[in-house]
């Protein structure tokens, strides 16, 4: 298919010289709920040599209205964000290497997942994971494009490491989200997350073919129709933590949560201390009797006592029905163990 | 009594007391605590400096909230 990319290599700014560059780089996406399936679907069309794309999640129907991969089926079937997203964007592009990861990006394993990488787009809910991906970014001197949408809201900003200020150049620290009142659901809309990874994908590429992107923050909300841009090019700060004095305090682990809430979805999610493989078969029998067992190939789902218990390869597991740090840590001891 | 005066606030015209810093401008929009960048005139102020930048008459304040994402927080639109 010589004709595939004909109409981007048509547009000056990329060119054929432009597409060898796309076609050679590696990116990785953190995060494929509503911004991450939009965007490493153009990312896939554009022909990206590599993406590997990194997800916590599963698909529910809630996710429909807005995540662009997934169908009903995913949604029935339960089954994994970055799996779903790996088979979909194979089917839509096979130059592209896939690779979808079911995983939760950490201190531990982020140099691991994204080590190759010549960007990382933003596909999080958190700032705690912003935060540890800026840590990383600025360390190994690889761009990272922030995006994030609420209601009809958005912002997005292309961090270039070491050229423009960086994420603590601007805040000194995550708030803490999903502790206070202001953890509303304020719900999403579609249309803003299009705009938000279009925007998100449209620096990548110009950041893959060699250019820098403008050091402009965008909001905007198209609900209201209206829109702004700020300039960060005097926002970066001698005396950062992070790009300034090279203390990576994310990357070491010093900020690490073991248990995060999942505000707005009442549940709570609990990492292990350490990576593990959490024991599908023997789980489920010894439960068998007790609970309503699901298991597929990526995760074992428990209902138990109105309660849903998702337990994920890789040790980690989501508990629906509370948001509450202490009962969901007992859910997890009295059906799981310690 | 401080008196008031006029700037703009994302492209409105927004009352202020001549007294009033950053810090307050962000209390008064209730946007303290979140991650908020603010530019004035053209220039990001950063954190440290919000209690002691006064706003004066004509003063353009273009505030940037940065979200979480998702489903998961309020945005308090300005």
């Amino acid at each position: 298919m010589t004709d595939r990319y004909s109409r981007q290599i048509l547009f000056s700014a990329i060119g054929e010289a432009g597409q060898k560059r796309i076609k050679a780089s590696k990116v990785v996406l953190v995060g494929c709920g509503a911004l991450g399936t939009v965007s490493s679907e153009m990312l896939t069309r554009a022909g990206i040599g590599k993406l590997t794309l990194i997800d916590r999640d599963f698909v529910e129907e809630s996710n429909l209205q807005r995540q662009s991969l997934f169908t009903e089926k995913d949604a029935h079937q339960g089954l994994p964000k970055a799996a779903v997203a790996e088979r979909k964007l194979r089917a839509i592009n096979s130059d592209v290497e896939v690779e979808g990861v079911i995983e939760d990006v950490t201190w531990e394993n982020i140099d691991r997942l994204c080590r190759d990488s010549d960007l990382i787009v933003d596909g999080t809910d958190n700032f705690e994971t912003r935060f540890l991906i800026n840590d990383f970014a600025v360390k190994k001197e690889v761009p990272w494009i922030y995006g994030a949408c609420v209601g009809s809201y958005g912002v997005a900003f292309a961090f270039q490491a070491n050229r423009s200020a960086c994420l603590q150049c601007l805040f000194e620290q995550p708030t803490d989200v999903g502790t206070t009142e202001t953890c509303d659901t304020a719900g999403i809309l579609a249309p803003i997350v299009h705009v938000i990874a279009a925007f998100q994908v449209a620096q990548s590429l110009k950041l893959l073919v060699g250019e820098y992107p403008p050091q402009e923050i965008l909001q905007i909300d198209v609900w209201t129709g209206t829109w702004q841009t700020i300039t960060a090019e005097k926002a970066r700060n001698q005396q950062c933590r992070c790009c300034g004095k090279h203390q990576f305090h994310f990357l070491e682990g010093q900020e690490h949560k073991r248990l995060t809430r999942l505000c707005g979805r009442n549940a709570v999610q609990i990492s292990p201390p350490r990576p593990t493989r959490s024991d599908f078969q023997k789980i489920s029998k010894r439960l068998d009797k007790s609970a309503q067992i699901d298991l597929n190939e990526y995760l074992l789902k428990i209902r138990v006592d109105g309660y849903e218990i998702v337990l994920f390869t890789d040790g980690r597991s989501i508990i629906r029905g509370t948001d509450d740090f202490t009962e969901a840590r007992a859910l997890y001891a009295k059906y799981i163990g310690n | 009594m401080a008196e008031k005066t006029e700037i703009i606030v994302n492209g409105k015209q927004t009352q202020v007391l001549t007294t009033w810093t950053v810090d307050d401008l962000i209390l008064d929009l209730e946007l303290e605590g979140r991650q908020v960048a603010v530019e004035l005139n053209g220039q990001i102020i950063s954190r440290d400096r919000w209690s002691d930048q006064t706003l004066g008459s004509g003063d353009r304040i273009e505030i940037v909230h940065f979200v979480g994402g998702g489903e998961e927080e309020k945005c308090l639109m300005i």
